[in-house]
């Protein structure tokens, strides 16, 4: 009988593998060993010390835009998961109609769209308004944020819905459950999963935004990344890597907690 | 509340469904059919025919292109599925899976704003109706299919509805489960005295549990009667062949009249046939022989043939005679602990056509 085709016992296909990991994780590696790293330089290694994190903590610059990046992705994530929710619910819970797929494409259309062209259109039309109005707040960084997470929430709810037994419903519907019953009781309940994975992409991308955030902030209103980008131009300290391996952290914690709270619903 | 009055009335019910350009499918096509209060009643067909589309409108999963459908004389066909007082036990089951047995059993009576207290009871009463008390907190992905099957059962009715629906429910038991589920879900329609309409495609399924069947194929009901009657006396070629195994011999009628006629076929053999419908003399027709109303002899019969095939089925045996016309024939003899049934493969025999045995039909 021929041998079935096994990508894994290809010949150099595990030490291709390892190469991959080793480029993939080597610099992240990199960038937490030397964030403990008690010199002012980046490159050599003098000692083990919480020196930098220290520094960072007491820089006044650092948590108040780490507390705005959060305060921007836990709102536009919230509101991108809302509004992904929607639109999920109303392009699977119908009929197939002509057009149906452009409004997939229309829904996605942020992952397609270099973010530099969305980033510069948004600036040109937030700068108009800011004149009309006066208002310099957070809300554009929110609206804009919010804007580019609907996709990446939208995509695990909508895979979510789709492998739902439609069947559920229909039950709900045939014990006397209105449609709004059926939703509170039966679908949502099961999308939840979904919705937390949405939510915590949403959260997640928005947390890391640069180019966007860059173009449409105001004076004063750097996130951790416009904040770090404007840091490296001045000249790199470990203190970079402090933050960056503190942000890392973070994102597993986050990230882990979300998965851990998804899989006990399911 | 009048015995005769029909519990489900469907009155020239069409269901078009419109298809992507010109091809739309007539899944109804004019259907008309009244279901008796208290009537363990069957829709039987092959996929395709409508009979789930049928069960679908008097649900309100769907709506009909044309007519209407009356429950207990009131038209429920524009109505929305939950202010229908009619329940359905699932293909799937469906049964909500982030709920307990007891809550999605509770399902429905939460829904129509009943209080916890008599939710409880009824809960703890629909458990013990279908043999499931100690499953109460199980989630319905920890149990078997069989039980599963139970639990959609009690959820469909513990809302009391006045008609449930049944949809291929014992499709996806085996077949031993599937044997005692027939038995039980009888023993619950006669418990709960509910109307219960049954979709199947398993012709036996339909004799063993019904009080009456609508044969059904391609969007229309061909005949409505007792087990008795489709597989007795059925209206038509189609009903026949679907229902129970069947002969069928074709022939000339030399003489028809009184619900009798006698058919001459091509080998000259004359059958004597009871006929539900006036045939012509001289027409060409089908006549109908159930393979037990057959009786197999040694020497000269009503008809002639050759033992081609002996099947042993341990309750009976079936034995394939090719006839001296061409058609194979197939009579079902019982058997009994004494040796063989008597025949060998290869031997002349005759076949012996009692009489009310063979039944004219037309095509």
């Amino acid at each position: 009988m021929a041998k079935r085709f096994d990508v894994r016992r290809q010949n150099g296909f595990v030490s291709l593998a390892i190469l991959c990991f080793f480029l993939l994780y080597l610099p992240i590696a990199t960038l937490v060993v030397y964030a403990f790293n008690d010199n002012d330089s980046l490159a050599i290694w003098k000692g083990f010390s919480l020196r930098w994190f220290h520094v960072a903590w007491n820089n006044g610059l650092v948590i108040e835009s780490s507390i705005r990046s959060f305060q921007i992705a836990a709102v536009a994530a919230l509101l991108a998961t809302i509004s992904a929710t929607m639109a999920a619910l109303a392009t699977t819970r119908t009929n197939p109609y002509r057009g149906l797929t452009f409004k997939y494409a229309f829904i996605n259309q942020p992952l397609m769209v270099p973010e530099i062209v969305t980033a510069v259109a948004l600036l040109i039309v937030f700068s108009r308004i800011k004149i009309w109005t006066g208002y310099s707040g957070l809300g554009y960084l929110v609206a804009a944020h919010t804007a580019f997470c609907v996709p990446f929430a939208y995509l695990p709810i909508r895979a979510r819905l789709e492998s739902m037994d439609l069947a559920l419903e229909t039950a709900a519907a045939d014990l006397y459950a209105t449609k709004w019953k059926t939703f509170r009781h039966v679908t949502l309940p099961l999308l939840w999963p979904g919705i937390l994975a949405g939510l915590m992409l949403a959260f997640v991308v928005s947390l890391d935004d640069v180019v966007i955030t860059e173009f449409v902030k105001s004076g004063g209103q750097d996130t951790l990344p416009t904040y770090m980008l404007g840091q490296i131009r001045r000249g790199v300290t470990p203190e970079i890597n402090a933050i960056s391996t503190a942000f890392l952290l973070l994102s597993i914690g986050i990230v882990t907690a979300f998965f851990f709270v998804s899989r006990k619903r399911t | 509340m009048t015995a005769m009055r029909p519990a489900v009335e469907a009155n020239g019910v069409t269901r078009v469904f419109r298809g992507t350009g010109q091809d739309s499918v007539r899944a109804l096509d004019n259907v008309s059919v009244a279901i008796r209060e208290n009537e363990f009643f069957t829709l039987l067909g092959p996929s395709g025919c409508g009979k789930t589309t049928l069960l679908r409108l008097i649900a309100g999963f769907d709506f009909p292109t044309d007519g209407e459908i009356l429950l207990y004389g009131q038209d429920i066909a524009p109505l929305p599925p939950f202010r229908r007082p009619v329940n359905t036990v699932f293909q799937s089951y469906a049964l909500f899976p982030h709920m307990t047995v007891a809550d999605n059993i509770g399902f429905g009576l939460k829904m129509l704003g009943r209080p916890k207290a008599e939710i409880e009871v009824r809960v703890d009463a629909m458990l013990k109706l279908v043999h499931m008390q100690e499953l109460k907190n199980r989630r319905t992905s920890q149990i078997s299919g069989g039980q599963q099957q139970r639990v959609a059962l009690a959820r469909a009715l513990a809302p009391q509805p006045k008609v449930l629906l049944l949809d291929e429910p014992l499709s996806a038991l085996d077949y031993k489960l599937r044997k005692e589920m027939q038995i039980e879900l009888k023993r619950l329609q006669h418990e709960t005295g509910i109307t219960f309409i049954f979709v199947t495609h398993d012709q036996e399924e339909a004799l063993t549990m019904s009080d009456r069947i609508a044969v059904m194929s391609s969007g229309n009901i061909l005949q409505v009667g007792t087990p008795w009657d489709v597989y007795d006396h059925p209206a038509e070629r189609f009903v026949a062949d679907f229902i129970g195994e069947t002969n069928f011999l074709t022939g000339t009628v030399e003489s028809a009249g009184n619900g009798q006629a006698q058919v001459a076929l091509r080998s000259g053999a004359k059958i004597r046939a009871t006929a539900a419908v006036d045939f012509r003399v001289g027409s060409n027709a089908t006549l109908m022989v159930r393979p037990e109303h057959a009786k197999l002899v040694k020497g000269r019969g009503d008809l002639c043939g050759t033992i081609e095939n002996i099947v042993y089925f341990g309750t009976d045996t079936h034995i394939h005679v090719r006839l001296d016309e061409g058609d194979v024939f197939m009579v079902r003899q019982q058997n009994s602990r004494s040796a063989g049934c008597g025949f060998e493969n290869g031997t002349r025999v005759g076949i012996q056509i009692g009489d009310n045995a063979a039944q004219l039909l037309k095509d």
